[in-house]
């Protein structure tokens, strides 16, 4: 019996503890915000934050957040108006939006960390996150505005 | 359409019945006159099949074609909602179903969207708006001429008395459908939303994890497959040994799928299903599986030897597809004379979100939900696979997390239809990332021969092409070994440039594997080789290469494609060649934007150099002009890159800017990394690990888009942004360096010597 907490919520799972997270969430708990790209920590489509961490959740077992707490996108703020969500949409981001729950949350937790990221900083905290329509500038942009930086 | 033809060779010719069904011709009930297959019956307000108001006011645009990032959603929206005078906050966009007799075409590849549905949804919303002047007038008791909409509100010009809409649902509902000849239009300088800057309808979803795509589908009772496919095209099942994937709690089924062999088309290649309570057991059950397969013919293939194979048939004369002039004679007359081969890898579309549908078969009726660019595709393959009719099948249209042409090919839907009937549950089916790399339907590979001769004033006097690559159409058609006229009229037969004597020659190439249409299509090597060459031509007469571009254009002039030799019959995206002539004029005009733009001709820093290659596909223009910048360690990065665009009236420029921006990232990744190889008939490549895609740290610093404005015809704007990519890319490396790289992708090339492993 796996403990844990998700996004506030107390759970717990007595499945495979090998199950990977990003499984746990979309199959069982129906947090389908958090994509599945590659399954081998290749893409961040399912990036998530164990204890504040931005991890792939598709490599992660449940069992590794026992007694953790886990945020996913559907998390992160309860109207979708946290400041990064908010850069997001003032520089029309997305395109297919498939991977941007990922970009976000990997953004999230690199403001957390750097909250005045250069370029480079973002370049090589976002390099895990690939966006096959190319929103790559935009999501520089994004986060510059988030930092509080001129776009 | 009917799944069994391929897209390119015959659904052109469809292309203009696809219109007709929303365009009024009578006063019938709704525009294309089949009854909407939902929606609220009789109490809804429903003047088109595109658009419906309810008396509330509320409207609901009906978008019938596939939403993956280029935000037709909401540009078909605009187009409703502008001729309708709509309150843009009043209107929802609902999702329609498959169903061409309803719709029209809703293939959504091609770059089609725009140019061959923007005016039948204006109409659609013109009508609207007609009919509720038209109750409020009646209403009234006043002439129509005294009555206008404006802003969800019917106003009565001389008294300013007001209807909303909503009030006048009761009484629009019951009037005849005005003739769309009797409609009027707007002029574009009355347009309220259509080329304006207006969000994209799904970005709050998107930016909040609730936006539904087709791997995140969910049904009470569902069961999770996912299929281990025979590793080699045309390959079979030998014996399965399912003894350990039973193990694994939570399989229920191991279910053996008989494939089709090829050409399979849209049908599925087979293989063994483990179907399961959810997708962690699924894949476990999978990699416990012990599979033997039975390879085939295809077994021998093998990527490096097929290139020499494409390379020897490039050296010998081809299948004549334009001949203009004597280039024989013009090339033994040159004052100078050279030739180059052009190679272009295979490469999987690899979308961010991997194939997925969800399918329940009950009633003798099957239901699917999914990621597609063609449902209409996919209702016809199930209802073949099922032995069912196609009024019995419905498929339901989610998001897609990417396309790019992958999600127009519906076996996977067929996939999940035939295990929802042999569970008899509802089934949805994972791809995962291997299964989409291995299991493509890879872009094709190509060899392309290109011979030049100049004149001693350094003019182009002869241009020979002859270009080598399996078809599409081997995917579809057996014997297939010659491009079809549709994809030499992808740059080749169409090739616009005022050269006296011009020779395309086409080479016969057998495909090993499921060859498909992947963004921007065969035009990625037709241009990649095209620009090259020309700038190896600049190069060779000692001449700056825009002005040596604008010389070979020469002045002004449209294609005359009657007289340009072409053998076959010219395509041209299924437009007319009278609507959507090849005009060197836009040519000139993207090319003089974009270099002045990038500042063509500033001096450089060392180590830095400035490409261009323009290119028109889709019925548009591109112009790219990129600044590389290149280490001595062979390390690349792109501080600019500027493209010009001309594809007439731009429904909605901030998407245009958006896909431009993103074919240019995805250019890059064709130029510089992606490739897929085959070895012994497999696929080389698994994952994102060992198939590189461009990354954030890839992506040139600024791209600037730089829009022609235009009122004309739109043109296509979701693909024509990759063509000119690799070869501006390449043009500005062998500025920087002096190093010509003529084959894809870059890797390691750069690199010194005795660095390029």
């Amino acid at each position: 019996m796996v403990k844990l907490r998700v996004n506030g919520v107390e759970r717990s799972f007595d499945g495979d503890g090998a199950m990977p997270l990003l499984w746990y969430l979309r199959d069982e708990l129906a947090l389908t915000g958090t994509k599945f790209g590659c399954g081998i920590a290749a893409c961040g489509a399912c990036t998530v934050h164990l204890d504040g961490e931005a991890v792939r959740a598709c490599v992660v077992p449940v069992s590794a957040a026992a007694g953790k707490s886990v945020v996913t996108i559907e998390g992160l703020s309860p109207d979708g108006g946290h400041p990064v969500q908010q850069a997001w949409r003032a520089h029309n981001v997305p395109q297919c939006g498939y991977c941007q729950s990922g970009q976000i949350m990997q953004a999230v937790a690199l403001l957390s960390k750097t909250p005045k990221p250069t370029d480079d900083e973002i370049d090589q905290a976002m390099a895990g996150n690939i966006c096959r329509c190319g929103t790559y500038l935009r999501i520089r942009a994004a986060i510059r505005t988030a930092a509080g930086r001129p776009a | 359409m009917s799944g069994s033809i391929p897209r390119r060779e015959f659904v052109q010719s469809l292309l203009a019945g696809g219109m007709v069904f929303a365009v009024a011709s009578t006063g019938c009930r709704r525009l294309g006159g089949a009854p909407a297959p939902h929606g609220p019956p009789g109490d809804g307000f429903e003047p088109s099949v595109y658009v419906r108001l309810d008396e509330t006011g509320a409207v609901t645009v009906i978008c019938h074609r596939s939403e993956m990032g280029q935000g037709i959603r909401t540009s078909l929206a605009m187009a409703v909602a502008d001729e309708l005078e709509a309150d843009w906050s009043r209107v929802k966009v609902e999702q329609a179903p498959g169903d061409e007799r309803t719709y029209g075409s809703q293939d959504t590849d091609g770059s089609r969207s725009i140019r061959q549905f923007l005016l039948p949804l204006r109409q659609a919303g013109a009508t609207a708006r007609a009919l509720l002047e038209a109750a409020a007038a009646q209403q009234w008791g006043v002439p129509l001429s005294e009555v206008e909409a404006r802003l969800h509100e019917v106003v009565h010009t001389s008294s300013g008395r007001k209807l909303g809409y909503g009030a006048l649902v009761a009484v629009a509902k019951r009037l005849p459908v005005p003739p769309a000849s009797s409609l009027r239009l707007k002029q574009p300088s009355e347009f309220r939303y259509l080329g304006k800057e207006i969000p994209i309808v799904d970005l709050f979803d998107m930016t909040t994890g609730r936006a539904q795509y087709g791997q995140d589908l969910r049904r009470e009772g569902m069961k999770i497959a996912v299929i281990l496919r025979p590793p080699v095209y045309g390959g079979k099942v030998a014996s399965v040994d399912s003894t350990d994937a039973e193990k694994v709690p939570g399989v229920e089924r191991i279910v053996k799928l008989r494939g089709t062999a090829p050409p399979s088309g849209f049908e599925p290649v087979g293989g063994v299903a483990v179907v399961a309570k959810n997708t962690w057991a699924a894949l476990e059950g999978r990699r416990r599986l012990k599979v033997r397969w039975s390879d085939g013919p295809n077994a021998a293939y093998d990527s490096e030897r097929y290139r020499a194979d494409l390379e020897r048939t490039a050296r010998a004369p081809g299948k004549v597809a334009r001949n203009q002039g004597d280039v024989a004679a013009a090339l033994a007359g040159a004052a100078k004379r050279i030739e180059a081969d052009y190679y272009i890898p295979h490469y999987a579309h690899a979308p961010m979100e991997p194939p997925a549908a969800l399918a329940l078969v009950e009633h003798g009726r099957c239901e699917a939900w999914t990621c597609t660019q063609n449902p209409q595709g996919a209702r016809d393959q199930i209802a073949k696979a099922l032995g069912m009719s196609a009024d019995d099948v419905t498929v339901h249209v989610t998001l897609l997390g990417g396309g790019f042409g992958r999600k127009s090919k519906p076996d996977y839907v067929v996939e999940a239809a035939l295990l929802a009937r042999e569970v008899g549950a509802p089934v949805k089916v994972v791809w995962t990332r291997e299964d989409d790399i291995q299991h493509d339907y890879f872009h094709t590979v190509a060899v392309e021969h290109l011979e030049g001769g100049l004149d001693t004033g350094g003019r182009t006097t002869a241009w020979l092409h002859r270009t080598v690559l399996p078809s599409i159409g081997s995917t579809f058609s057996k014997n297939v070994l010659y491009q079809s006229d549709g994809e030499l009229g992808q740059g080749v037969t169409d090739f616009p440039y005022a050269i006296p004597n011009i020779r395309a020659e086409a080479g016969p190439a057998p495909a090993h594997v499921r060859i498909g249409w992947y963004r921007s299509v065969i035009n990625i090597p037709h241009a990649f080789a095209i620009g090259s060459f020309l700038d190896e031509l600049a190069h060779a007469a000692g001449k700056d290469p825009r002005a040596f571009l604008l010389e070979c254009l020469g002045p002004d002039h449209v294609l005359d494609m009657a007289s340009a030799g072409i053998t076959g019959k010219p395509q041209n995206y299924g437009e007319s060649f009278a609507d959507h002539p090849v005009d060197t004029a836009r040519y000139r005009r993207v090319i003089e934007l974009a270099t002045e733009q990038a500042g063509w001709g500033r001096p450089l820093s060392k180590g830095q150099g400035r490409g261009l290659a323009v290119h028109r596909s889709f019925v548009s223009y591109v112009a790219a002009v990129i600044l590389v910048e290149v280490k001595p360690d062979g390390a690349l990065s792109i501080p600019q890159v500027d493209l010009a665009v001309d594809a007439g009236f731009t429904a909605h420029p901030e998407r245009v800017r958006s896909q431009m921006e993103g074919a240019a990232i995805m250019g890059l990744s064709n130029a510089l990394l992606s490739e897929i190889t085959f070895k012994d008939g497999r696929v080389v490549q698994s994952n994102y690990g060992d198939y590189a895609v461009a990354r954030i740290d890839t992506a040139p610093r600024d791209i600037r888009v730089h829009v022609v404005p235009g009122a004309g015809r739109p043109g296509g704007i979701g693909e024509p942004g990759v063509p000119p990519i690799a070869p501006a890319l390449c043009n500005a490396i062998f500025a920087a360096t002096g190093r010509r790289i003529r084959r894809l992708p870059i890797g390691r090339q750069l690199a010194p010597a005795g660095a390029r492993a």
